[in-house]
């Protein structure tokens, strides 16, 4: 088989050459360039978000001065960049980042197959994506500006123009969700069938990388959970554009439902993005450590068990929406139910990092930070699983902290910890380790200075929708609006920590060491592809895989390490 | 899957038997028996539906595991209607009023 | 410009050809996207009474032409891919037409359907049965068209003896599409 193999590739190296920039950046079909197009457009959009967070951040600590580059912020103003920072957030970075990039960079070459299987789906699904960014954006350009009902848009308020008076906003941004969730599920059934189909000859199910396991199955919980949402999305859509009830009391239609169905998408999403995350945190922590993955079947066990029960906890987003007391309880129960798998998957973690030799590179620090960070935000879950208390929390800030205390170490600090893991697979050369570390700790110090306040505002009962907390007097005495400042001032320093890795990002593609195949000295299979890999990923062959993927420090070998492909 | 299995499925009598189905199910409502109504209309619909995934979509002689991607959809489905049901299907919060699109307010900032 | 194909393409871990594992996701994510549709009017309809009056202007005739008009189709398809498996591409080709065919004859009865009820008063605004009604109909009819479009494109490569097993594809999707407006023909129509 080597020979026709490898004048196969040899004919993709020579297609190599010959494109020209179009061809090769813009209209590419292959995985990593549309992985690098996501990647890209996942920390643009990181930084638009990271603006508008700043705006609302500095209208919040002085309210009614002018912002340095935006100026006044109006009411309609405060709720646009409310509703689309959440929504690009998740939309447009933790799905395309974490999901899109890494998945589209990473199944092929750690399942040793040089594409996908489709690579045209593939190129659609960006393109679909692209289109939906522009859409998205857009939605501040029109009159009556971007939508401002959250980034749940719960009816009656985004179903009427009356309402939310954005009504050339409430469908763009509606129209724009819609063509992202389309393109992710072309994306996602992608990803499934180049697992199910194209591993390299001798990966068994139980060889594949955690990540990929990760990644594969969070696409199946999200092909599962956004169906309803989809159907939601048209039927809210018709409210919008043709003025139909579907979720219009006074039409005889039911708020509530549209609650349900986002939220049956929405709180599956929350492990759609934290699975591939814990993926990448269970390469690097293993890496690091130099020790073998403990309990790998465990932790693909406890994932299908969350992917299982993340399905049936939904409706405690909801607890203070009139729901069914009985159904509350019943979603209670499964919320505080669901922490069970997540807390084996993190002791099976710890762990692994229990009596390695642990090497504090920059990777490694990021997924320990995430780690840590992430446990404040599950135990705060646990305050708001409980339907009664979530009475009291659901309306203020604690609920923001909490959110962003599992939100941000998901997708800000998982997500870099994947970036400067692979980075060298991407480009060819290291990073720089200082500017990493400044990056690290000018990232993760000044963060939890802007959510530990939210937790102490939250519980001395700050209302989180609000514009301007000098307009109520019973939330404006000064002790409150200190905390907030402090958050804003923590916000700011955050943002101007994000330098650093720019001028890292850029400088090391040019001017960084060069890397070698492995530089980690890692076992999966991306490690045996040169740096970066061609198109056609393996030119000397296409790998055999003969064990697992965490075979570190195997006693009686020579290296500490043991590649997937070498026989022996 | 190889055209030799495929031999075994005589598709005009799977069709044959879909129409006689159809004929029931719209029979069976003329007779105005509301459960007789319910059993000939959405039990023969889902009758229906599983011939054609087994015989038209060759289902009978598909891996296992195709089976039960689709039956994890259903039961999502399913999950997904019980979750609901004790808030969508109560009259509760039914005299809601539409107070805020007809108060002046709202039209003068339009 | 040809297009070459990645190896990927040619690996076949489960046993099942990779178009046809696709087709499969495709599917099951449509089940959730239709059913999650249909579980809405279910549980609004099971908590309306007065939806079984509204449904009862509904044409149970037409109905029943066009679930009449789709099981022949997906005969149709499901004959021209018996033929391609025989590699007997006329005959394919043929029994694809015809299936495009069925469904033209099923859009000119949805059409005619839709313009006696809107002329009649009942529009897409009368109700939120009416909602329903336009919405499940409406998102399955474009599921037909698309489906027309494709196998429409499709045939001519199938004619030359081109990439067969597209004939099995596009017939599983459309088998899907006969599936859903099976379930939305009692939902609609015979439930008064």
């Amino acid at each position: 088989m080597g020979n026709t193999v490898n004048a196969h590739v040899d004919a993709h190296a020579h297609d190599h050459h010959e494109q020209d920039f179009w061809s090769k950046y813009v209209f590419s079909t292959d995985h990593k360039m549309i992985g690098f197009q996501y990647l890209f457009t996942g920390l643009f959009m990181a930084a638009v978000g990271g603006y508008m967070a700043y705006v609302f951040r500095m209208q919040l600590a002085f309210p009614g001065e002018s912002v340095p580059g935006f100026g006044t912020v109006t009411p309609g103003n405060y709720n646009a960049l409310i509703t689309n920072h959440g929504t690009i957030m998740i939309f447009w970075v933790a799905m395309p980042m974490l999901i899109a990039a890494f998945g589209n960079f990473l199944i092929p070459l750690m399942i040793g197959c040089d594409d996908m299987v489709f690579p045209r789906l593939n190129r659609l699904s960006y393109q679909i994506f692209l289109l939906s960014t522009i859409i998205l954006l857009a939605g501040f350009f029109v009159p009556g500006g971007a939508f401002g009902g959250a980034w749940t848009s719960y009816p009656p308020l985004s179903a009427r123009g009356e309402y939310n008076l954005t009504p050339l906003g409430a469908p763009i941004w509606l129209v724009a969700v819609a063509l992202e969730i389309v393109a992710f599920l072309l994306g996602g059934i992608n990803f499934v069938t180049t697992v199910m189909n194209s591993r390299a000859p001798g990966m068994k199910m139980m060889d594949i990388p955690i990540v990929i396991w990760m990644i594969i199955i969070a696409v199946v919980l999200f092909m599962f959970s956004v169906g309803p949402l989809v159907a939601g999305a048209v039927m809210l859509l018709f409210d919008q554009v043709l003025g139909t009830s579907f979720f219009v009391p006074s039409g005889g239609g039911d708020p509530v439902l549209f609650q349900h169905l986002f939220w049956f998408f929405g709180h599956p999403e929350v492990y759609v993005i934290l699975l591939p995350e814990m993926g990448i945190v269970a390469e690097i922590i293993t890496v690091f450590s130099r020790k073998k993955l403990f309990g790998y079947k465990l932790i693909v066990y406890t994932t299908f068990t969350i992917g299982v029960l993340s399905m049936i906890v939904w409706a405690h987003h909801q607890f203070i929406a009139g729901i069914d007391p009985r159904m509350a309880s019943v979603f209670s129960f499964t919320t505080i139910l669901i922490s069970i798998p997540i807390a084996v998957t993190f002791f099976a973690y710890i762990a692994t990092l229990y009596g390695g030799s642990i090497e504090f590179k920059t990777p490694m620090l990021w997924a320990i930070g995430m780690i840590a960070v992430f446990l404040v935000g599950g135990v705060t879950g646990i305050y708001l699983g409980a339907s009664g208390l979530d009475i009291y929390f659901h309306e203020n800030t604690f609920v923001v902290a909490h959110f962003h205390y599992t939100m941000f170490p998901i997708v800000i600090l998982g997500g870099f910890a994947g970036i400067y893991y692979w980075y060298p697979k991407m480009f060819g050369r290291m990073m720089n380790e200082t500017l990493g570390k400044i990056h690290f700790w000018g990232t993760i110090i000044p963060f939890n200075f802007i959510f530990m306040p939210l937790f102490a505002l939250g519980i001395g009962g700050q209302h989180r929708r609000i514009y301007n907390y000098m307009n109520f007097p019973d939330l404006a005495s000064p002790e409150f609006q200190d905390l907030r400042v402090l958050a804003t001032t923590a916000t700011v320093i955050m943002l101007l920590f994000q330098i650093p890795f720019v001028i890292n990002l850029f400088r090391s593609m040019k001017h960084g060491e060069k890397a070698g195949n492995n530089p980690w000295k890692a076992n999966t299979l991306e490690w045996v592809a040169p740096s970066p890999p061609p198109h056609g990923n393996f030119p000397e062959g296409m790998p055999e895989v003969y064990r697992g993927p965490y075979e570190y420090s195997v006693p009686g070998r020579e290296k500490d390490y043991w590649p997937q492909n070498v026989p022996n | 899957m190889t055209a030799e299995s495929h031999g075994h499925t005589n598709y005009v009598k799977i069709w044959g038997i879909l129409l006689v189905l159809l004929v029931i199910s719209l029979v069976g409502p003329e007779l105005e028996i509301p459960v007789l109504t319910l059993i000939t209309a959405f039990g023969i619909a889902v009758v229906k539906a599983v011939m054609v995934a087994a015989y038209f979509m060759h289902l009978n002689i598909e891996k296992k595991y195709i089976w039960y991607v689709l039956i994890s959809g259903i039961v999502a489905l399913l999950v997904l209607f019980a979750g609901l049901s004790s808030d969508i299907m109560v009259d509760d919060g039914a005299n809601w009023q539409d107070c805020i699109a007809t108060s002046s307010c709202v039209e003068q900032r339009l | 410009m040809s297009f070459p194909k990645p190896i990927a393409t040619t690996r076949e871990v489960t046993g099942i050809p990779t178009g046809r594992l696709a087709v499969w996701w495709v599917i099951a994510s449509e089940i959730v996207i239709f059913g999650g549709l249909v579980t809405c009017y279910l549980l609004m309809r099971l908590k309306h009474v007065s939806w079984g009056d509204e449904a009862a202007n509904t044409s149970t005739a037409a109905g029943a032409l066009n679930t009449f008009v789709l099981l022949t189709s997906s005969l149709f398809i499901v004959l021209a891919h018996a033929a391609a498996e025989k590699r007997d591409t006329v005959k394919s080709f043929k029994f694809i037409w015809y299936t495009i065919g069925m469904g033209g004859v099923f859009l000119v009865v949805k059409a005619y359907e839709y313009t006696t009820e809107i002329t009649h008063g009942y529009t897409i605004f009368k109700s939120v049965f009416w909602s329903f009604y336009y919405t499940a109909t409406g998102l399955h009819a474009l599921h037909v068209i698309g489906g027309m479009v494709i196998m429409a494109i499709i045939s001519f490569d199938v004619k030359k003896g081109k990439e067969l097993q597209r004939v099995e594809l596009i017939g599983l999707y459309w088998h899907f599409v006969d599936i859903v407006w099976i379930f939305l023909f009692p939902l609609l129509y015979i439930a008064k």
